[in-house]
């Protein structure tokens, strides 16, 4: 098991990598949908089969599928972006990199240490999830279907396309 | 009845807010009738206030709390009026010639656009000037002194698009805020060593506490005096009053002769308690007051503007107050301020007669041969003319003249050379007043008059020609045979008159009526019979540099512009640059440049802001991590 | 089944969310910048489950649940703003919208 989740680590700070450093925007999604697997595989190892599916179903499947999707509809633009070499000198990186390693030594140096191992675990399944969801975390339920509701209009409206609709709205 | 003592003063002020509101929009007769009112209406209601003293009913003080106005720890003055005999007296003089010459200006105003802001001012100047003789404490009665100063800037400088009048009321403000500032530090100097500025209270403590002569009560008294001095015009102080005849002539009648230059002589008079425990001061005060009135005496025999001319005799008058009461003879002082008044304001008001008369000429070599024209200002004029000399027996301003010369020979505080000023003053007098008389109203006419006077200018004319004869009636000396009621009146506030025996009184009076005699032929010899002096009006016996000298005010003016104003021109050009406004300059340069500093990071790119906010959360991770 | 230690997981957490910060912070692109976040997001709820396993209770999972329901609602808002930005200003640089700059 723990094996398997080594595995599946490297594969996912691979991957991850490669999203940043690729040139091509459907490549860079790809690899990113590859992160999203091996991170799905992580979490099995953890005993979460519930939302390892959910990783799949909702973040590589839908969430993913419609970046695809918006990078398709802007494909001319993002083919030219292969050839900007815009950011890829390597004096570019040094400011982010250095940013992102302190705050990254920080939180090592936060996690380095755990506490006594524990002697078993075991599988939390979509059961106890959804007990969970229904019961202490109800609210918190309600407060996402909102949340949905009003990303679900915002996207409409930003999304229309009718002239007299872009000539009233901003 | 006497419950109706706040509304004496708050008369005149609700005339003042109402045209200063309103004013604008009113028809003339309801300004005037606005105007002049709420005065004769206080003047009334004065009257029937004070009818229990003027009766003799009953001579103890009445005391009107209106409210708290301030408290810090021990110190809470309120605001409170104060009635006792002195008061009596000042409030009825001030509601009485100022209703007078309030109708008067009705007339005399007429023909000004700013007719309503006029009598704005002078409503708020009365108000003013009766907060300050019926305040109960210091405080009030600064309130009052601060009060009749502004509406004196006010009313100086009331044609204000000539910029000389503007210079005229600056002068007068600035000047008498040199002796407002020498009383103010008075007043703190009282409260904090006697905690308390209740007048009655004051005075108990001040005797308690003070020994006579030591230095606290003298150096009070001395600031008070500063104050004094700065407002009625005497020296070092007097320079702003010629200059304030740029003001109309009502202004000059009431402020500058009747009401707001005698505010010092109330103030000593109400605190003279304080100034009996510092003989000094006192000296000091009977030699300003004899100093001054010759020198302004000389002054006025020179002077070729009309008003100028009235200018120096109040000053010179109201040296002679200073006399009275530098020589503790507080109620002869007070007298001599009810009969100045009378005659004073008579002496404006007549002279505003011939002004508007001849469209505005004050220039007493233009004029001539008046008494033909207008017969009514002649007569008027000489009969005040002569209370003003001091014309025996007939006139009021005899018998508060001779008691005050009489109370500064006699009193223990006095002496013969303070006496012998005041009758070369006498001398003076009666020659500058006839003087002008002559210049003015004999000889060949040289100009035509315009406007005769009409019944509003005529009534208060007569009215104050009768109290100039009359008012002497108050106070004949026993060496004529009458009884003293006028110091009678006041004893309860203001202690006894120094008494001598009656031959040196009627002594005293004799020499004097000679003097104001001789200064009257003097004057006949000079510009009545012989006319070529008239073309230009010089004292013929006199040298010309002298009488070029004490036409400039023996060089008062000069000497100040050249000690202080120039100096302090010059250091205001030098620090052109205001130094002491750098450092708030540089607090603003310190803002501009931090403003600049954060304008470089709102460059709009959202890359940018995501390396601060990233850059912000390591910080905040830092600071609890480590 | 056997235990994974917790800071293992966080770690790998970490190591993910610095590389999104990375690639958040480098690519001007406006669509990667997208990415990078989805990258930084996904990392954060996997600290969370790693968390709710080692604590043995679902409460790991139901949060990583709603951080995925906000991811969702987030990326469609965001993606209509990115074709209106596309429509506006005709490239998808993102220093190209600076109308706000000072």
């Amino acid at each position: 098991m723990t094996v398997i989740f080594y595995i599946s680590a490297i594969v996912a700070i691979i991957a991850t990598l490669r999203v940043i450093t690729c040139a091509h925007a459907v490549h860079a999604l790809l690899y990113f949908i590859v992160s999203l697997f091996s991170v799905a595989v992580i979490f099995f190892t953890l005993g979460a089969p519930f939302v390892a599916a959910l990783e799949v179903i909702i973040y590589a499947g839908a969430i993913m599928v419609l970046f695809l999707f918006v990078v398709m509809l802007l494909g001319h633009e993002l083919e030219d972006a292969r050839r900007q070499r815009v950011g890829f000198r390597p004096g570019d990186w040094i400011g982010p990199v250095l940013l992102a390693a302190i705050l990254a030594g920080e939180l090592f140096y936060v996690f380095w240490s755990s506490g006594p191992p524990r002697a078993a675990a075991s599988v939390i399944g979509p059961r106890a999830v959804g007990l969970s969801l229904f019961g202490p975390y109800l609210l918190g339920v309600e407060i996402a279907s909102f949340l949905l509701l009003a990303g679900l209009v915002g996207a409409y409206h930003l999304g229309r396309r009718d002239e007299d609709a872009e000539a009233q709205s901003p | 009845m006497r419950e109706l003592l706040w509304l004496i003063p708050i008369l005149p002020l609700a005339a003042y807010v109402t045209l200063g509101v309103i004013g604008r929009r009113l028809p003339r007769w309801a300004v005037a009738v606005i105007g002049f009112v709420p005065v004769a209406a206080s003047c009334g209601i004065a009257v029937a206030v004070a009818s229990p003293y003027l009766s003799g009913q009953t001579s103890e003080p009445y005391v009107q709390v209106l409210w708290s106005w301030l408290q810090v720890g021990e110190f809470q003055p309120q605001i409170a009026f104060y009635l006792d005999p002195l008061s009596v007296v000042m409030t009825l003089v001030v509601t009485g010639v100022g209703s007078l010459i309030l109708l008067y200006s009705t007339e005399y105003m007429d023909e000004d656009e700013e007719y309503s802001r006029f009598f704005a001012y002078m409503n708020l100047f009365v108000a003013s000037m009766l907060t300050l003789v019926l305040g109960e404490n210091l405080l009030v009665l600064f309130l009052g002194w601060e009060g009749v100063g502004m509406c004196s800037y006010l009313l100086i400088g009331f044609w204000y698009k000539d910029p000389d009048n503007g210079r005229a009321a600056q002068k007068a403000f600035i000047v008498t805020r040199v002796g407002d500032a020498a009383m103010l530090v008075g007043l703190f100097l009282l409260l904090s060593e006697l905690g308390t500025l209740h007048i009655p209270l004051l005075m108990d403590r001040a005797t308690a506490q003070w020994a006579v002569g030591a230095g606290l009560p003298s150096a009070a008294a001395a600031l008070l005096l500063g104050g004094a001095v700065g407002k009625s015009a005497q020296l070092p102080l007097q320079v702003w009053l010629p200059d304030a005849m740029a003001g109309p002539t009502p202004v000059s009648a009431l402020i500058h002769a009747a009401t707001m230059v005698t505010a010092g002589v109330y103030l000593i008079a109400r605190m003279h308690t304080l100034f009996l425990l510092a003989p000094i001061v006192l000296l000091l005060v009977a030699i300003i007051g004899t100093v001054t009135l010759l020198i302004s005496g000389f002054s006025a025999l020179v002077q070729r503007d009309i008003k100028r001319v009235l200018a120096y005799s109040t000053i010179s008058q109201i040296g002679y107050m200073f006399l009275g009461l530098g020589v503790a003879a507080w109620s002869a002082a007070i007298l001599h301020f009810m009969e100045h008044a009378f005659f004073k304001a008579l002496l404006f008001l007549a002279a505003g007669v011939v002004i508007h008369a001849l469209d505005d000429e004050h220039d007493l070599l233009k004029m001539g041969g008046l008494r033909k024209r207008l017969p009514f200002a002649f007569w008027t004029f000489l009969i005040a003319g002569a209370a003003l000399a001091g014309f025996p027996i007939l006139t009021s301003g005899f018998y508060s003249k001779d008691l005050i010369l009489y109370s500064a020979l006699v009193s223990s505080h006095g002496g013969f050379w303070l006496w012998l000023g005041g009758v070369v003053g006498v001398l003076l007098t009666g020659g500058y007043i006839f003087r002008l008389i002559f210049l003015a109203f004999f000889g060949e006419l040289r100009r035509e008059i315009g406007r005769l006077p009409r019944i509003r200018m005529k009534i208060p004319l007569i009215v104050l020609a009768v109290l100039s004869i009359v008012g002497g009636l108050f106070q004949i000396p026993r060496s004529l045979g009458g009884t003293p009621r006028f110091s009678n009146f006041l004893k309860p506030a203001l202690g006894a008159l120094p008494s001598g025996s009656l031959t040196i009184e009627a002594t005293s009076e004799l020499i004097s009526s000679g003097a104001a005699i001789l200064g009257i032929f003097i004057a006949y010899l000079w510009f009545l019979r012989r006319p070529k002096q008239v073309s230009h009006g010089a004292l013929p016996a006199v040298p010309e540099m002298l009488q070029r000298y004490w036409f400039v005010d023996w060089g008062l003016d000069w000497l100040y512009d050249r000690v202080f104003v120039r100096p302090f021109v010059y250091i205001a050009h030098i620090n052109r640059k205001d130094i002491v406004d750098r450092p708030f300059r540089r607090l603003e340069w310190i803002m501009a440049w931090t403003w600049r500093g954060f304008r470089i990071t709102q460059t709009g790119r959202v890359s940018w802001y995501a390396v601060c906010v990233i850059g912000g959360v390591v910080v905040l991770l830092s600071m609890v991590v480590l | 089944m056997t235990v994974i230690p917790l800071n293992h997981v966080l770690i790998l957490a970490t190591i993910l969310f610095g590389l999104g910060i990375v690639g958040l912070l480098v690519r001007r692109n406006v669509i990667f910048m997208l990415v990078s976040i989805e990258v930084m997001l996904n990392a954060a709820g996997l600290a969370f489950v790693g968390a709710g396993a080692h604590w043995q209770s679902a409460d790991g999972q139901v949060m990583f649940l709603f951080i995925l329901t906000m991811a969702a609602a987030e990326v469609s808002v965001g993606l209509a703003l990115v074709l209106r930005l596309y429509h506006q200003l005709h490239t998808l640089d993102a220093d190209a919208a600076d109308l706000m700059k000072a």
